[in-house]
């Protein structure tokens, strides 16, 4: 709690940052002929949080999606904890990053306790089945997000914000080292937003490297350490939240006025929005 | 940072899902051993009265055993060649091909995330029939087994390059493109037939288009069962691989799946299992289709289970619609493909009611 606090401190800016655990530079990708990723680089060191903002379209899931591997880069490399992660078998990287996704909607039919096993799949030989080991790090990554007792429920019929943390729970059942989340909150209510948001921090005070792509720019000042600011595929702004969240920023980026001021309480960053 | 972390309230008690508690294993020897009880009581039924003891002592008698020393009879020559040569090929025929229609459409839901996907539905099996009727026209039978995987496999191949070349492989492009397959493979054999059938070639062709398991001897038991073991059987380990695709493809591909050479494998596989179940049976529909969604009903999801009951199911499915084809109008014979139709359209139509996952 003091750590994360004291990396919190407002305009606290990191001086003597600790080496870069995840290092992606000079990420292009193109679409349809269209270039959607371009020269993106992102630093984060171990155990941060880095939120990924920018308008709709700027290619905030793309570069998550990039950054997993899912996507192929056109150019550029994602150097993780030194290692060359887009150079890694697809079995390899999964063991160390994971995505939890958004998921509009779910029909499939499986039980809370399956989606969350789906996370080990990495870890699984191809042919082979789970064993106890396996069995005990979904109970604790259902655990993790407090949705133990819902392991024998069917997905589908979990809210919005228990489907959420299932989807947490299953990327953390990866046993990641990097967590990357597309708009983890969603359509979540504001407790959900809340506790999906204190639950990520608590992994990354476990040492997890997080990066989370976010529309609520109020999330991403009251959680990240570091943001990303994305517009139009480039990166706009990079570095710690409270020196890149000006109203300035947010006015070119968005086209909104908008005032940054301090929480009362915990000294972030509070942005509002001008409605005149 | 104070704890945000809501205690969830506690879950509902869910019932009505007893049956998915009863253990994997359990099913599947539950439904081998009504599979092999199928074989034995299917042999027996038909125009010739035959009593399981009879049939007991057939195969063990051709197995080389003493028929007698193991509680079997001894047939008269003309009763052992109605149960070995007639019955037995066309049981395990029907067997091997239910198994095979039913993997198939299992792997093809998981795989293209759409639960009305099935050989039949997706032009395979009419493009395997299409390929299949040419070569019996063109009078090169021998050609039949590989003539039917290469017309299923060309149905793929159009289904999918027509679902995918504007887009994403969704759900809907791939049944609308299987239906445009589908139709044109089958106004193709259509045309086929009507430019060069006359005569008898006219109820074959029938019996390709509808499915008919009636001439079904050896061969057919040796192809069919063939492709089972060395395509089936390694399709019904990779469930743990389609459950990844549950989530969709970048989900898939983040648990480390490489998605498109997994997809292009699979249905390639799946091309070839309907192609060898084709060419032995004719194009018999709703088997891929229903089976699967009945086995999920009782056993639940996960496709590692799914895929070997589905298999089993498929196959005690097909030998009594089989059954039923051959005795309900004795001594007339059903094509097998009505009778699959007749049970299937009507779970076809529940399905699309209630598939909520279909846009």
């Amino acid at each position: 709690m003091t750590r994360t606090e004291s990396a919190h401190g407002l305009g606290d800016a990191i001086s003597a940052a600790p080496p870069a655990a995840l290092a992606a530079s000079r990420l292009t990708f193109s679409r349809d002929g269209r270039l959607v990723i371009d020269g993106v680089d992102v630093d984060l060191p171990v155990g941060s949080f880095g939120a990924v903002i920018g308008p709709n379209g700027a290619g905030k899931s793309t570069l998550l999606q990039l950054l997993v591997g899912a996507l192929p880069v056109d150019s550029g490399t994602v150097l993780f904890d030194g290692a060359d992660l887009l150079a890694l078998r697809r079995r390899d990287r999964a063991r160390l990053v994971a995505l939890s996704e958004q998921h509009g909607d779910g029909d499939t039919g499986l039980r809370v306790n399956d989606v969350v096993l789906l996370g080990r799949t990495p870890h699984i030989g191809r042919w082979a089945s789970e064993g106890p080991a396996d069995r005990q790090v979904v109970a604790d990554a259902l655990s993790a997000v407090g949705m133990s007792a819902f392991a024998d429920r069917p997905f589908d019929t979990l809210s919005g914000g228990e489907r959420q943390r299932v989807h947490l729970a299953r990327a953390l059942a990866q046993q990641p080292r990097l967590l990357l989340l597309d708009e983890p909150t969603n359509h979540l209510d504001v407790r959900a937003q809340l506790s999906l948001l204190s639950l990520v921090r608590a992994q990354t005070a476990a040492g997890i490297t997080a990066v989370a792509a976010l529309h609520d720019l109020n999330i991403a000042a009251a959680y990240a350490d570091t943001v990303i600011v994305l517009g139009e595929g480039r990166v706009v702004a990079a570095g710690p939240t409270a020196s890149v969240l000006t109203g300035k920023l947010i006015g070119d980026v968005y086209g909104v006025r908008a005032d940054v001021l301090r929480h009362p309480r915990t000294g972030r960053p509070l942005i509002a929005f001008d409605t005149t | 940072m104070t704890a945000t972390i809501e205690t969830p309230s506690r879950p509902a008690p869910f019932a009505g899902r007893e049956l998915r508690r009863v253990p994997p294993t359990a099913w599947v020897v539950l439904l081998s051993g009504i599979l092999l009880l199928s074989i034995v009581f299917s042999v027996t039924l038909g125009p010739a009265d035959i009593r399981p003891a009879e049939v007991w002592g057939s195969i063990l008698g051709h197995l080389g055993l003493d028929p007698t020393a193991l509680g079997g009879q001894v047939l008269s020559p003309l009763r052992d060649g109605i149960v070995w040569e007639l019955r037995v090929p066309r049981i395990l025929t029907a067997a091997a091909v239910g198994a095979g229609l039913a993997l198939s459409g299992t792997v093809m839901q998981a795989i293209t995330r759409n639960p009305l996907a099935d050989p039949y539905l997706l032009g395979l099996s009419s493009g395997a029939s299409l390929g299949a009727v040419a070569v019996i026209l063109l009078g090169f039978g021998l050609l039949l087994p590989v003539a039917a995987f290469a017309g299923a496999l060309a149905a793929l191949l159009a289904t999918l390059l027509l679902a995918g070349a504007a887009g994403a492989l969704t759900p809907t492009r791939t049944v609308l493109a299987g239906l445009a397959v589908s139709s044109f493979f089958g106004a193709v054999t259509s045309l086929v037939i009507f430019w060069s059938a006359t005569g008898d070639t006219y109820r074959e062709i029938l019996s390709w288009l509808l499915g008919s398991l009636s001439g079904a001897g050896w061969p057919a038991v040796a192809i069919g069962a063939g492709a089972l073991l060395i395509v089936g059987l390694p399709l019904m380990l990779t469930g743990r691989t389609l459950d990844a695709f549950a989530f969709g493809d970048t989900a898939a591909s983040a648990l480390g799946i490489g998605v498109n050479p997994t997809r292009w494998l699979l249905l390639t596989a799946t091309a070839l299992l309907t192609g060898a179940m084709v060419a032995v049976s004719g194009s018999i529909g709703f088997v891929g289709l229903i089976l699967p969604h009945a086995v999920r009903l009782v056993a639940g999801q996960r496709n590692r289970v799914v895929l070997p009951l589905s298999a089993l199911a498929g196959a005690v499915f097909l030998i009594w619609i089989d059954t039923g084809a051959r005795t309900l109008f004795d001594p007339r014979e059903l094509p097998v493909g009505i009778l699959t139709a007749v049970v299937g359209a009507p779970v076809f139509a529940l399905l699309l009611l209630r598939a909520r996952r279909i846009r």
